[in-house]
């Protein structure tokens, strides 16, 4: 048995259409991840006890059961429900999206949580109110330390998008085994693949490491 | 100004407070002691409603404002308070930190709420500091911010809550001299501190409280020099 490392040029550009695919879910659902985590995250520090208890449900539920489960409800359960499909990438960027949300959540809580309490007291003692104290000092100081986890947020969506290739959206996973079915060479192909995911995510890694230190200067 | 009537605090089954009567007056300069965990603290964070007591009344120029009806962000923009750990808003500057509250609670126009920050620094003494940030700041020099940016909410009474408590030896004097200073201008203040001269000096009134009560109050030169009751002789005879 020999590797055979000369079919790669020929499908790159398949694997990078892929890739395009990958990227763009990743990015949604995180979008996604982060209109819903704000709400959630601020619902979960929030004074009023039912809105704390919804969204710690939603929390628990999304990070306690696996995001394929998700998907699959999502993908095959809600049909029964509507009465009609869900286009894959629908599905997709919905799962993926109401998933990084819980996680998203729980970075802005915790960063909420991290800003000194004095803070909020300095901010009531001149009379804001507590929206206004949320507004002006409390969230420009937790979206600096949010800013590196949210990046890790990111790089765990990028490469848990590969589950959507069981759905037959052709992300770059997908991509991989469908070349894989017509050249036979998965170990040669499923590398590419990985690497292709590897390159992503150390570059993002980078962003991050970099900007938590410019964060820190400012801090 | 202020006063308080039967006034408790609990947390849990820790009776921080157990029932405190004070008046305040106007223009009056009433300097808090006690041991540590006799409550001083907890009393001043009731007076703004920092902490919301267990039981009994606040009042602030005559009004209730332990009444649930009352908008506790129109009382506590008339109380400036000074913390032990300064506070500052470390992603402003210092102008940034003082103008805040005048332009988002007294409606004030940026250049107006600039002014107001400008004069406030060159009377705390760091003028030049407008555009620093806190943490380019002594911790003396960041107090003084921080009485600033109380005091540009022009308050009727301030609350100092053990302002120099965290400051290194050599900066509590430029503190204390901007709360004489304020004193003098005849400022209502709630002064909680554990500088024995400083208090002498600058009270009107000493409160002496332990275990959650007042057990004697009077003139300096009464409770500091010639503490009556037992308790008061002892704390001093240790601080002193």
């Amino acid at each position: 048995m020999t590797l055979d490392f000369s079919i790669i040029p020929g499908i790159i550009p398949a694997l990078l259409l892929g890739t395009r695919l990958t990227v763009e879910l990743a990015v949604i659902a995180v979008a996604i991840g982060l209109a819903i985590g704000s709400f959630v995250g601020i619902g979960r520090v929030g004074s009023r006890r039912i809105v704390r208890t919804i969204t710690g449900i939603y929390v628990d539920f999304i990070r306690g059961t696996p995001l394929l489960v998700q998907l699959f409800l999502v993908y095959f359960g809600l049909p029964q429900l509507i009465g009609r499909p869900v286009p894959p990438f629908t599905a997709a960027i919905a799962a993926m999206g109401i998933n990084s949300g819980a996680y998203v959540a729980e970075i802005v809580r915790a960063g909420i949580q991290s800003i000194d309490k004095g803070q909020m007291e300095a901010a009531r003692s001149i009379g804001l109110t507590s929206p206004q104290a949320m507004r002006y000092i409390i969230f420009p100081q937790a979206f600096r330390r949010i800013i590196p986890p949210l990046g890790n947020e990111f790089i765990a969506m990028l490469k848990d998008s590969s589950l959507v290739s069981v759905i037959a959206l052709e992300e770059l996973l997908r991509k991989g085994q469908v070349i894989i079915t017509r050249t036979f060479r998965p170990f040669e192909i499923y590398m590419v693949v990985a690497l292709i995911y590897l390159i992503m995510t150390l570059i993002i890694s980078r962003l991050v490491a970099w900007s938590e230190k410019r964060l820190k200067v400012v801090d | 100004m202020i006063r308080t009537c039967e006034l408790k605090k609990s947390f849990g089954t820790n009776h921080v407070l157990r029932g405190i009567n004070i008046t305040i007056s106007p223009h009056e300069v009433v300097v808090i002691i006690g041991p540590s965990g006799s409550g001083k603290s907890t009393l001043l964070r009731c007076l703004n409603l920092l902490e919301e007591p267990t039981s009994g009344k606040v009042f602030f120029r005559g009004q209730c404002i332990t009444d649930p009806h009352v908008n506790v962000n129109e009382v506590r923009r008339e109380m400036g308070m000074v913390f032990q750990r300064f506070n500052l808003f470390p992603h402003m500057t210092v102008i940034d930190n003082i103008t805040l509250g005048p332009m988002k609670v007294r409606g004030a126009s940026p250049e107006k709420a600039k002014q107001i920050g400008l004069d406030l620094l060159k009377k705390v003494g760091i003028a030049e500091k407008e555009n620093s940030y806190p943490s380019e700041l002594s911790g003396g020099q960041q107090q003084r911010v921080a009485i600033a940016r109380a005091l540009a909410m022009k308050p009727m009474a301030m609350l100092f809550d053990e302002v120099t408590s965290a400051l290194d030896p050599e900066m509590i004097g430029e503190v204390l001299d901007v709360i004489e200073k304020l004193a003098e201008e005849g400022m209502t203040m709630v002064i909680v501190t554990h500088e024995m001269g400083f208090a002498r000096e600058v009270g009107d009134r000493i409160l002496f409280i332990d275990e959650g009560l007042i057990v004697e109050e009077g003139p300096p030169e009464q409770v500091l020099a010639k503490p009556r009751n037992p308790r008061t002789q002892a704390f001093l005879s240790k601080v002193l």
